[in-house]
């Protein structure tokens, strides 16, 4: 397929319906709608249904009902929307459920605004509802990367038999590149049939129950490790990141950032490397599971280390507990739906190198 | 040999149910189990349990089962049918799960026209969490957040759910029966087999009401609270067919006391 000119949004939802998605149940919330409008249209042209649901709480229960008979199910939303969702969430992750979840992230807290933001950090890896469990988390850095990885998202749903979640910050929504479908795309993970979805029973398998009740506490016990050992496997098999910058040698600064922060991030390590100074980048693509090692490699080789987030430092935690050692970090952010400039990121630069750029240490 | 004539429905699982003694869920799952055998669903059809007394109807129903969240099964129930069509999907809810928390998720089912069934059984109270105070407990009825008796200026009055829905002018089936006396059980079946029925004729949403009692949490012996039942609930929540998709006839048609229509 030749590469085609589209908007994040309608990226993200046409890569769902090349990933077999025939089902969407979503609530209008910006800046996110884009996807559903695109998908109320393009749905019935593949036999597929969308349902404007009467609120997030109800798209993601009707989400729960839909994968439940195996079918592959898409909702998007953005920041409170994916708050209201999250109990369903978790009784999604409890009943064993595929389904793929998108968050275009706005920025927080309350109603807050609608411009890019990356502050549902947190919510995304770890808290995002009650009880023990985690959705894998992918977090792209451009529209091209924002389809790849909702179809392997359907993959990695499918696989673990748990929610997937895409997140983006408002800017993956709504600019506009160059994206193209693979016609040869093979699944990602080799999938095996969904005998335990509810389909009506013949008596030809076990009942299938789709269910997150266990009253007994020795099941509920064995359920959440059976749930954990997903959560294991996702840390052993899925980690993703990207590494920029010199291959070899000691780097004067080793900057960590994720998504569209990441591409301001690049640009400024270019113009440093043209200044001499010598900058590598860490961009996770997993948020959860999160790229620990390769942080901890990265940083033996660097002077000093700088996150930058859309938010008031969340991944920076994860980055602390990369280190193990309480090493001091620097810090730059912009919030509300300010965005980090190449040049913020290059004065920070200077600024850490020149001793005037005051650490942060945890613990 | 003799031949057997009354027999446990193919529907209903070979299993001894949790519910207190006199409890009217046994007479209402038998009667959704008799009508799943008799128009030969069974094998396609999905259940969707509620949060409630009622959680742990996928156990006492022989057939695929949603467990949904508190008041969400007519969101779970229009997914599991926009996924597949082809099934026969009904949602088991009680008054609290449906009437309180899942307002937005029963309203909007039913308008949106889910060729999905909903079992709503209203006992006028909150039974597994204790006998707390429910959108259909009577003016002046007892219970453990209102232990002086629901004050109407405080709480409102009973929600009528059956008129509330059949005012929606999308098409459907709405009906409200009882089961406090084996006259008014055989009319509730006969409501659940028509609204089962308009499901599998892919015609429109049903709901049928059914009144019943909670004798733990009224606080009556069993036959008694049939009988508080009829003096108490009766008059406030009317019997009959409030809504079908053929017409606009939404007047209710109490039954009459011999059971005739």
């Amino acid at each position: 397929m030749a590469k085609k000119l589209m908007k994040g949004s309608e990226a993200i939802a046409e890569a769902a319906v090349q990933a077999g998605c025939h089902l969407f149940f979503g609530y209008p919330i910006t800046p996110q709608n884009e996807i559903p409008e695109y998908l109320s249209s393009r749905l019935p042209q593949v036999g597929g249904t969308f349902v404007q649901a009467e609120s997030e709480v109800a798209s993601i229960n009707m989400l729960y009902g839909a994968a439940g008979t195996g079918e592959r199910v898409m909702t998007s939303s953005s920041s409170p929307g994916i708050s209201l969702m999250a109990e369903g969430i978790s009784y999604i992750a409890g009943a064993e459920l595929p389904v793929v979840l998108v968050n275009i992230m706005r920025a927080g807290p309350g109603l807050g605004g609608i411009l890019p933001s990356q502050s549902d950090y947190f919510q995304t890896t770890k808290g995002l509802a009650h009880g023990d469990f985690r959705v894998l988390a992918l977090a792209p850095w451009s529209i091209q990367e924002a389809a790849d990885l909702i179809q392997d998202a359907f993959d990695l749903a499918d696989y673990y038999r748990n929610p997937v979640m895409v997140v983006g910050d408002g800017l993956i929504g709504q600019m506009m590149e160059p994206v193209e479908f693979r016609e040869d795309r093979r699944p990602i993970k080799e999938l095996p049939p969904k005998t335990w979805a509810s389909t009506g029973w013949k008596k030809d398998r076990p009942k299938a129950i789709i269910n997150s009740l266990f009253l007994d506490p020795e099941e509920l016990e064995r359920h959440n490790f059976k749930l954990k050992a997903k959560y294991d496997e996702m840390e052993r098999e899925e980690i993703r990141f990207a590494y920029y910058g010199p291959e070899e040698g000691e780097l004067d600064v080793l900057i960590i950032a994720y998504g569209t922060v990441a591409r301001v991030g690049l640009t400024a390590l270019e113009e440093l490397g043209e200044q001499g100074i010598r900058v590598g980048m860490i961009r996770p693509i997993t948020l959860f599971p999160f790229p620990y090692e390769a942080i901890r490699n990265a940083a033996d080789r660097a002077k000093h280390i700088l996150v930058t987030e859309l938010s008031t430092g969340q991944m920076i935690e994860d980055v602390h507990l990369a280190l193990r050692d309480g090493r001091p970090l620097h810090f730059h952010c912009r919030l509300g739906g300010m965005l980090i400039s190449p040049e913020e990121v290059i004065d920070k630069v200077h600024e850490i190198l020149e001793g005037r750029s005051e650490e942060i240490r945890h613990g | 040999m003799a031949e057997p004539v009354f027999i446990r429905p193919e529907s209903l699982s070979d299993v001894s149910t949790h519910y207190c003694p006199g409890c009217t869920h046994g007479i209402f799952h038998r009667l959704v189990a008799e009508v799943l055998d008799e128009l030969g669903l069974r094998e396609r059809t999905v259940g969707v349990a509620p949060v409630g007394c009622s959680v742990l109807a996928y156990n006492y129903f022989d057939c695929d089962f949603h467990e949904a969240a508190h008041g969400r099964a007519p969101a779970v129930a229009t997914g599991i049918k926009r996924a597949r069509p082809d099934l026969i999907v009904f949602s088991y809810q009680g008054d609290g799960d449906l009437a309180s928390i899942g307002m937005a998720e029963i309203v909007h089912c039913a308008n949106r026209g889910e060729k999905v069934t909903v079992v709503f059984i209203n006992n006028a109270i909150y039974g597994m969490t204790g006998g707390q105070m429910a959108p259909t407990t009577m003016p002046g009825q007892v219970a453990t957040t209102c232990q002086m008796g629901r004050d109407v200026e405080l709480a409102g009055y009973p929600i009528r759910m059956a008129e509330l829905i059949s005012t929606l002018k999308t098409p459907a089936f709405i009906a409200r029966a009882s089961g406090h006396t084996p006259l008014h059980a055989v009319n509730a079946k006969e409501m659940l087999r028509r609204a089962f029925r308009y499901q599998a004729e892919g015609r429109c949403f049903s709901m049928v009401e059914l009144l019943s009692t909670c004798p733990t949490n009224w606080g009556m012996p069993p036959a008694e609270a049939m009988k508080w039942l009829e003096k108490n609930m009766l008059p406030y929540y009317p019997l009959g067919v409030f809504k079908t998709p053929d017409g606009g006839d939404r007047a209710p048609h109490p039954i009459q006391p011999d059971g005739r229509d």
